[in-house]
């Protein structure tokens, strides 16, 4: 197949997968909308202030902006054609992924433990949903990181593989945007800042 | 057990008479088609050539099958609904009981909107809108059939609940509360969120396919403003998909986690908001008659310009038209609920909008009438569907505006005058259109025109039936008659609803006609066989290849210079092209990849609704691996050379001289 061929498929994937991401913002539109809404539902439960923790918090946002650094440099690194590094630096978005949906979870667990879990009121349904999306989102990005990775092992870099790492690099940072509001929106404005 | 089978069990299985012969009479016609299909030893067949093609047009025609079958049972829903409202006295006593009734008419919308009109919309722009544009294939051939897949799997989970558990009773659009735990806590409304939940991210992923197909794929030369306004409709209606699609998505997730986790977002408890789940689900639902109806608007431009043989009046009028649709249609979804008590300066704002937004629809309903004007026109029967739509659909508008009008819309709101002013945009809009679409695009699929005269007498009577049966509802619902009631206690209004039931009688009549139409013109269809792949002398491109129109679409991609590049095109000589400009060409080799995704959805619907865990858990487990497998696949397609494609177009030539 040309190089024509394959540089125009490549632009097509992406403009679509750009596409993708503007729909996945209205559903995340939906959900912030759904949460300031719902924000003052407490129906006699904790209040936004009462429940955030900001230490935790700020950990997993550090986390997840030095991700979306390490994922770039990757991206960098595999157009250098400089394999040993661009593997490292995915390695490291890899924890740094996990790192902060472990911190989210601890978060979840914490929460439910002290018995403020989504039944209770209609602020904490509207605010599981939204940031658990945000997490399950991460999910996917971790799991499509691990899948590149054993891909990459077997095969090696090629021009399909490179497209596809693109595709990730590009979710991943959307996520990192998407938490970027996330964290003014519910945690900042939650404690009051 | 309910480790295993969730909350499924005998009980659910259907006792009245009507559901039992469905939930008995689908699953036995199924098998009567699979013997069918046995016997002739059309397995392969079927499964090669359909099932798992990747080729638009294939696909298209899928959709638009499964979405005829679909209309077959919407309107014996609203066959049943109305036979009801005719013989119920005032006790109560009828064909159905409350629920039951409740049930056909979330049924009949349901299947309407996202199963039909939503089927027969995907289904053309898959046939005609790659080859309208000069293009071999769509932007991501296999995307567009894990779409197909996920539609036919929500259709199927949408009637399984016939067959155990029955569906949902809340309306097609399932309010809360009454569609929360509280009120229906059986498996109902699970079916319709999670047939809606599949289909609908099938329709997203098809919205964004379309529109990188229209923006990348075009032919050399055709420049926005020079595409058929049928591909312009049909951008507008995928940037509509793609940013509203995501809002049904998220609103039915955000039901189901009330019904499910026990969540309190749309309760009338614990600071739950039942109307902020009618905002966001009009959100969408605004733009989705949108939708439905701007690739409609579409085909009766191409019909219209084509059968007056003359160039569309005001094509950039047209265009900004629709782009004017697309930004309003997200101004106006308060109309819904103006009674919601918003507030003077919110209703004022929403009415004011839903007023303005007439105004492009009106344009285009000019254009059409001025192309008309000192045309040559040729009354084929997708031009009498298309008349047919002028004055239903003007009708609809006009009371639309009228229900624009907060202080008149108190009176008529959730009324049966509501529900003519929808069906009349709908049918009339919507229906007609897809139905002259059908008919004019069926012989570049087939090779073949359907039967004429039965084409129009299935419109005149579709024309007659309307009227028939919606009359009388506008005139009950001015008189009070509130919508989806099952039963009336002013015995004065039955003779209207008896006259309505024989309106849908003459629509299903129509209906019959165009079941016969389908009969008879495959059986003659050596008598309509169209050699030229122009029968009816059109504009566009796609009526530049033979039919049925080849897989590869274009053996060379065209060069566009003009608006209706065709029809200048055939006035000039045509030159047949020398070896030397044939060259290879690559396409999707099939794929079984999608429809077993659509299975595996089928199947995770079908466990979430009964509760399955462990089977939902399997289920997205192997979706998630064949996706995988399928998108680290490197080598999917084949290529056609040069010299064959040579050999294959040289039909074209020799048919082309045997006509003349």
């Amino acid at each position: 197949m040309s190089a024509h061929v394959m540089g125009e498929r490549e632009s097509t994937a992406r403009f679509g997968f750009w596409l993708y991401l503007l729909s996945d913002v209205m559903i995340f539109g939906a959900l912030f909308a759904t949460f300031m809404i719902l924000r003052g539902g407490t129906a006699g439960g904790p209040t936004d202030a009462d429940i955030i923790e900001p230490f935790p918090v700020l950990l997993q946002t550090l986390a997840l902006l030095a991700s979306s650094f390490t994922v770039a440099v990757a991206v960098l690194a595999a157009r250098a054609g400089k394999l040993q590094t661009m593997k490292l630096y995915l390695w490291a978005t890899f924890l740094l992924g996990a790192t902060f949906l472990g911190l989210e979870l601890a978060e979840f667990i914490n929460l439910v433990g002290e018995g403020h879990s989504w039944r209770e009121s209609a602020f904490l349904s509207s605010f599981f949903a939204l940031v658990g999306t945000h997490g399950l989102h991460i999910t996917i990005g971790l799991l499509w990181l691990v899948v590149w990775l054993a891909y990459y092992q077997k095969r090696g870099m090629n021009d399909g593989m490179q497209r596809r790492l693109g595709l990730f690099a590009l979710f991943w940072h959307f996520l990192d945007i998407i938490w970027i509001w996330l964290f003014t929106i519910v945690y900042m404005f939650g404690v009051g800042v | 057990m309910e480790w295993l089978i969730g909350r499924l069990s005998l009980e659910y299985l259907p006792t009245d008479p009507a559901t039992i012969g469905a939930a008995i009479g689908m699953p036995l016609g199924a098998l009567v088609v699979a013997g069918l299909l046995t016997y002739y030893k059309k397995w392969t067949w079927l499964w090669k050539n359909w099932l798992t093609s990747l080729d638009a047009k294939k696909i298209g025609v899928m959709y638009i099958v499964v979405a005829l079958l679909m209309l077959i049972r919407g309107v014996a829903d609203a066959f049943m609904v109305r036979s009801h409202t005719a013989m119920v006295g005032v006790d109560g006593e009828g064909l159905f009981d409350a629920d039951m009734f409740q049930q056909v008419f979330t049924a009949h919308g349901t299947i309407m909107i996202f199963f039909v009109a939503m089927g027969l919309m995907f289904g053309l722009i898959n046939v005609v809108l790659p080859l309208m544009i000069g293009a071999r294939d769509v932007a991501f051939p296999w995307l567009n059939s894990v779409s197909f897949w996920l539609f036919f799997a929500g259709m199927i989970l949408n009637n399984i609940a016939l067959v155990i558990g029955g569906f949902s009773s809340a309306g097609w659009l399932g309010y809360p509360p009454l569609t929360g735990l509280e009120y229906s806590p059986g498996p109902g409304v699970d079916y319709w969120i999670w047939s809606l939940q599949i289909a609908g991210v099938g329709s997203l992923l098809s919205g964004i396919n379309f529109f990188v197909t229209i923006i990348k794929k075009r032919a050399p030369g055709m420049t926005l403003m020079k595409m058929p306004i049928f591909s312009w409709s049909v951008l507008v209606t995928t940037v509509l998909i793609i940013i509203s699609f995501p809002l049904l998505t998220a609103t039915l997730a955000l039901l189901s986690l009330d019904r499910l986790m026990d969540m309190n977002i749309f309760t009338s408890y614990l600071g739950g908001n039942p109307m902020l789940y009618v905002n966001l689900i009009w959100a969408w639902g605004h733009p989705e008659v949108y939708i439905l109806v701007l690739p409609a608007f579409g085909i009766y431009s191409e019909i219209v310009a084509t059968f007056a043989r003359k160039k569309l009046f005001g094509y950039a009028t047209m265009v900004a038209a629709l782009v004017a649709i697309m930004f309003l249609s997200f101004l106006v979804w308060l109309h819904h609920f103006f009674t919601m008590g918003a507030g003077a300066n919110v209703n004022a704002f929403f009415g004011i909008m839903t007023m303005v937004i007439a105004i492009p629809t009106g344009v285009k309903i000019f254009n059409w009438l001025f192309t008309m004007y000192r045309g040559q026109i040729r009354f084929t029967s997708p031009f009498i569907w298309f008349l047919c739509f002028v004055f239903t659909f003007t009708i609809g508008g006009v009371t639309g505006v009228m229900m624009a009008v907060p202080a008149l819309d108190y009176q008529v709101h959730n009324t049966l005058f509501l529900v003519a002013h929808f069906h009349n945009t709908i049918i009339g809009g919507v229906v007609f259109g897809f139905m002259a679409g059908i008919t004019y695009w069926f012989p570049k699929i087939f090779g073949f025109r359907l039967n004429e005269r039965l084409g129009k007498y299935a419109a005149y009577l579709w024309q007659l039936g309307f009227i028939v049966a919606f009359a009388p509802l506008y005139t009950l619902g001015l008189m009070g008659a509130v919508r989806r009631l099952d039963t009336y206690d002013d015995p004065t209004w039955t003779p209207l609803f008896i006259v309505s039931g024989i309106g849908v009688m003459i629509i299903g009549a129509g209906i019959a006609l165009q079941v016969l139409q389908f009969v008879v013109s495959i059986w003659q269809r050596k008598q309509n066989l169209d050699t030229t792949g122009d029968p009816w002398d059109g504009r566009t491109l796609e009526w530049s290849v033979p039919s049925p129109a080849p897989e590869y679409n274009f053996a060379i991609t065209p060069t566009v210079s003009r608006r209706d590049e065709w029809w200048y095109a055939k006035q000039e000589t045509i030159r047949r092209p020398h070896k030397s400009e044939y060259v290879d060409i690559h396409l999707p080799q099939n794929n079984s990849m999608g429809l077993y995704i659509g299975l595996a959805s089928l199947v995770a619907g079908f466990a979430i609704v009964w509760h399955m865990w462990w089977l939902v858990i399997l289920c997205v487990v192997a979706i998630i691996a064949m996706v995988i497998m399928r998108t680290m696949d490197d080598n999917t397609e084949f290529t056609i050379t040069g010299e064959e494609l040579f050999e294959l177009d040289s039909k074209r030539f020799t048919a082309g001289k045997a006509k003349a």
